[in-house]
C-alpha cells in the first residue's frame, strides 16, 4: 500500500570538518567582535540601553501602570462606582465604599487595590471610568519586586503616582 | 369579560380591569412609575401614556379601565414621543449622579432610559434645580430629594399599608419634593420597603448603602427566619456572603412587604459563625475533624444511653430547623437513642411585640411544623430543663444556638449540669461556649428545606451558596449520626427526607415540593 505515504528527504549527513563546527565558530566571533568594533567606533548606534538610568520613550497611548487622580483639594477623584471593577475583565481591582466625611463626595473609596500581577494592562477600567479618576498614562511597567504583596497596589501607592 | 385589542392582540379580562394590567396578561410592556400593583392608582407619573382609539388624547393605561372592543396602541409614534417627553420632563433636575447611587442597576430611570429615552439633554448642568442629598430620616432609609421624580408611591405606602404617614409633598413646581415634617422622622416597623418600592434612587436603604453594587448580586428564594409568619423573601449574595433580603412577592403570605426586623436577619449569616467543628477539653477550644468526631458522638450519646438508661439521655431540638431536620431529629430521638426527653422552646424577643400585620411574637420560623412533626414543647421543656439542671442527664444533643428564653449565665450553669453536651448550631452562642462538642451547621442560605409557618403554610427556602467553612448540612450530620447509631437511612438530600414526611406524617400528607411549588401549601385540616 503506497497510498497516502510521503517519502520525506533525511538532512544530509555533515561531512567531518563540518562536523567539527570550528569554522562556524569563527565565523560566529566575527560577527561578535565586528559588533564590538562597530560600537566603540560609532557609540549612537547601539541598541541596548543603561536601564533603568535610561529610559526608552515610550509611545503616547501606551498603557502602563495605572494612578489614580486627585481633585484639588487632594483627595482622590474616585467616588466607588466600581465601573473598573466590573469591567476589568481580570477582576484584579478590590473597592471597598464608604460614606466620605464630605457629603458633596458622599462615596469614596475606603479601600481601592489593584494586583498588578493579574492586571492584563487592557485599559478597560480608563474606559469606563465616568469620573476620570484613574488613569494609564504613568508610561512605565510594573517595576519588579520581590513579594506578592508588595504587587498589590492600595489606595496610596495609586495616588502617589 | 371585556375583549380588547392591544397592539392588534386580542385579549380576554374580567370588567374593571385597567391597560396596564390586561398589557401585562399578554407580555406588553408599559413603562410606568407611579404604578404599583398592591397600592392605590395615583396616575401622576404620565409614564403609562398609551394611545386609545376614538379618545382624542393619549390616556393613562394605569388608571383607564378596559372596555368591551377597545384598541390601544402602545407602540405608535405618538406614544414613543410621549414617553419620550415624559422621561426628558423628569430628568430635567436628576442630578446623573449615577456613580454613587445605589440604585444604579435597578433604577427604573436608567431602564427606561435606555428603553425609551436617548434623548440628549436640552438643559444646562448649571440650571438645574438643587435639592438636599443625603438625609437621614429615619427607619432604614435615606433619602434624596435630588433623584426624586415625585411618584408618590412611599406617600401612598405609608398611607396605605402603614397608615403612619410620615412622607408628604412639599414646594410646588421645579421646587416639589418629598420630605418629612421637621422632627417627625419615619416611624414605623415596614420602612425598608421604602427603598424596594421608589423606583428611583431618591430612598435607598440606610443598611445597604455603598455595601455591594447591584449587579454583582445574585438571588435565591428564602424565606425569613425572622419570626413564625414565614414572609417570602429573595436573599441576594456575592460568593458567600449575603447583602440583603428583599421581600418576595407572596399574596397569601406577606404580599409585597417585610418588616425591618426581617430585613436584617441576614447578618447572623454572615456573622459569628461556627466555621469548623470543634470539642472543648477542660476548658479550651479543640479543632476537630468530621470523620472522628460524628462517631464519637454517636458514641457518647449510645454510651449514655447504654449504661443510665434511654432516660439519661435528652434531646432538645430547635424551632429554627427546617422539617426535614426535625423529622429526622425526632425519629433519631425516639427510635435510634429511645428516649422520651426530646422538647423544643420558642423564642419570644422582648416584650412578645406584634402587630396583626406581618410581626409574629414568635421569633422562630418553625415552631409550628415542630409541633405537627410531634415534638413536644412548652410545659414539656420545662420539665426537660429541671430534670437537667437536677442532674438527670447524662448525655444531651441541642440543635440551635441558643435555649429559647435562657440567658447566657442560665444557660451555661444548665450545661454544665450534663456531662456531655453535643451541639449542632450555625452560630457562636450561648450554647456552643458550653458545649462539649460543636457540630457547625449550614444556615439557611446555605441549605435547602421547608418551613411551616404558624398558619400552617409550608414554604420551602433553596440553597443559595456552599456552606462555608467546614459547616455541613444538618440533613447530612443527622443521617449520619443515625446510620452510625444503625439506622440504616439512604436519605440524601432533603427532598428524599419530605418525601418520607408526606408518606407517615398526616398533616404533611400528600405534599411534595412540587405542589408547594413557589408560594407554598397550607397544611389540611
Amino acid at each position: 500500500m503506497t497510498i497516502g505515504v510521503i517519502k520525506v528527504a533525511r538532512p544530509r549527513k555533515m561531512s567531518f570538518p563540518e562536523s567539527l563546527y570550528l569554522v562556524e565558530i569563527v565565523k560566529g566571533l566575527g560577527v561578535t567582535m565586528g559588533h564590538m568594533l562597530s560600537n566603540i567606533v560609532r557609540q549612537e548606534g547601539i541598541k541596548t540601553i543603561e536601564y533603568p538610568e535610561v529610559r526608552r520613550e515610550m509611545p503616547p497611548r501606551f498603557r502602563g501602570r495605572h494612578r489614580l487622580m486627585k481633585r484639588e483639594d487632594g483627595t482622590p477623584r474616585c467616588v466607588a462606582c466600581y465601573c473598573c471593577a466590573t469591567a476589568c475583565p481580570a477582576k484584579c481591582i478590590t473597592i471597598v465604599a464608604g460614606e466620605s466625611p464630605d457629603p458633596g463626595v458622599e462615596k469614596y473609596p475606603v479601600r481601592f487595590d489593584i494586583d498588578m500581577l493579574r492586571c492584563v494592562f487592557c485599559g478597560m477600567c480608563v474606559e469606563a471610568c465616568p469620573c476620570d479618576a484613574i488613569r494609564m498614562d504613568t508610561g512605565w511597567f510594573t517595576p519588579p519586586d520581590d513579594t506578592r504583596e508588595k504587587l498589590i497596589f492600595t489606595i496610596d501607592t495609586l495616588l502617589e503616582k | 369579560m371585556p375583549t380588547l385589542t392591544i397592539n392588534g392582540m386580542i385579549v380576554d379580562v374580567p370588567a374593571g380591569t385597567t391597560i396596564i394590567n390586561a398589557a401585562e396578561k399578554i407580555g406588553i410592556e408599559i413603562p410606568r412609575y407611579c404604578y404599583h400593583p398592591k397600592l392605590s392608582v395615583a396616575g401622576n407619573c404620565r409614564m403609562c401614556l398609551v394611545e386609545v382609539e376614538k379618545f382624542p388624547k393619549l390616556q393613562t393605561a394605569c388608571s383607564t379601565v378596559v372596555n368591551d372592543g377597545m384598541v390601544v396602541r402602545t407602540d405608535t409614534e405618538k406614544v414613543r414621543k410621549a414617553v419620550t417627553g415624559v422621561l426628558e420632563l423628569m430628568l430635567i433636575h436628576h442630578p446623573i449622579d449615577c456613580p454613587i447611587c445605589d440604585q444604579a442597576g435597578e433604577c427604573g430611570l436608567q431602564n427606561y432610559y435606555m428603553k425609551f429615552g436617548l434623548h440628549k439633554s436640552r438643559y444646562d448642568l448649571e440650571d438645574k434645580v438643587h435639592k438636599k442629598k443625603v438625609q437621614d430620616i429615619g427607619g432604614q432609609i435615606v433619602l434624596d430629594a435630588e433623584r426624586c421624580i415625585l411618584c408618590s408611591r412611599c406617600v401612598r405606602f405609608l398611607t396605605e399599608v402603614t397608615g403612619t404617614q410620615e412622607l408628604h409633598f412639599f414646594n410646588r413646581g421645579d421646587h416639589s419634593e418629598i420630605s418629612i415634617f421637621p422632627g417627625r422622622p419615619l416611624d414605623n416597623n415596614y420602612t425598608g420597603n421604602l427603598a424596594d418600592i421608589c423606583p428611583v434612587g431618591a430612598l435607598t436603604s440606610k443598611d445597604f448603602r455603598f455595601k455591594c453594587r447591584v449587579w454583582f448580586l445574585k438571588v435565591f428564594d428564602s424565606i425569613c427566619t425572622g419570626c413564625s409568619k414565614g414572609c417570602n423573601v429573595d436573599a441576594h449574595h456575592k460568593g458567600d456572603i449575603l447583602y440583603r433580603l428583599k421581600p418576595r412577592w407572596n399574596d397569601a403570605v406577606n404580599q409585597a412587604w417585610m418588616c425591618d426586623f426581617g430585613r436584617l436577619t441576614y447578618k447572623e449569616m454572615n456573622e459569628a459563625r461556627l466555621l469548623t467543628p470543634f470539642v472543648r477539653e477542660e476548658g479550651a477550644r479543640k479543632v476537630a475533624a468530621w470523620g472522628s468526631l460524628l462517631p464519637d458522638v454517636a458514641f457518647r450519646l449510645k454510651a449514655a444511653a447504654e449504661k443510665g438508661g434511654t432516660d439519661r439521655v435528652a434531646v432538645i431540638a430547635s424551632p429554627q430547623s427546617s422539617n426535614e431536620e426535625l423529622y429526622l431529629l425526632r425519629r433519631l430521638a425516639t427510635e435510634r437513642l429511645g428516649t422520651s426527653n426530646l422538647a423544643f422552646t420558642h423564642r419570644v424577643a422582648g416584650d412578645g411585640f406584634a402587630d396583626g400585620f406581618l410581626i409574629q411574637a414568635d421569633k422562630n420560623p418553625n415552631s409550628r411544623g415542630a409541633q405537627l412533626l410531634g415534638i413536644p414543647d412548652g410545659a414539656a421543656f420545662d420539665a426537660l430543663v429541671s430534670k437537667i439542671a437536677g442532674g438527670g442527664i447524662d448525655a444531651l444533643l441541642v440543635f440551635g444556638n441558643v435555649l429559647g428564653p435562657l440567658s447566657e449565665e442560665e444557660t451555661a450553669a444548665l450545661l454544665a449540669k450534663v456531662p456531655f453536651v453535643a451541639q449542632v448550631g450555625t452560630n457562636e452562642g450561648p450554647v456552643s461556649k458550653a458545649a462539649n462538642a460543636v457540630l457547625p451547621s449550614a444556615s439557611v442560605a446555605e441549605r435547602g428545606g421547608t418551613f411551616t409557618s404558624h398558619v400552617g403554610r409550608v414554604q420551602r427556602f433553596r440553597f443559595g451558596f456552599p456552606a462555608r467553612g467546614k459547616a455541613k448540612n444538618p440533613i447530612e450530620i443527622l443521617v449520619s449520626l443515625g446510620n452510625r447509631l444503625g439506622a440504616g437511612w439512604d436519605f440524601a438530600g432533603e427532598a428524599s427526607v419530605f418525601k418520607a414526611i408526606a408518606g407517615t406524617e398526616a398533616p404533611f400528607a400528600g405534599m411534595s415540593y412540587d405542589s408547594i411549588g413557589m408560594f407554598g401549601q397550607e397544611i389540611k385540616g
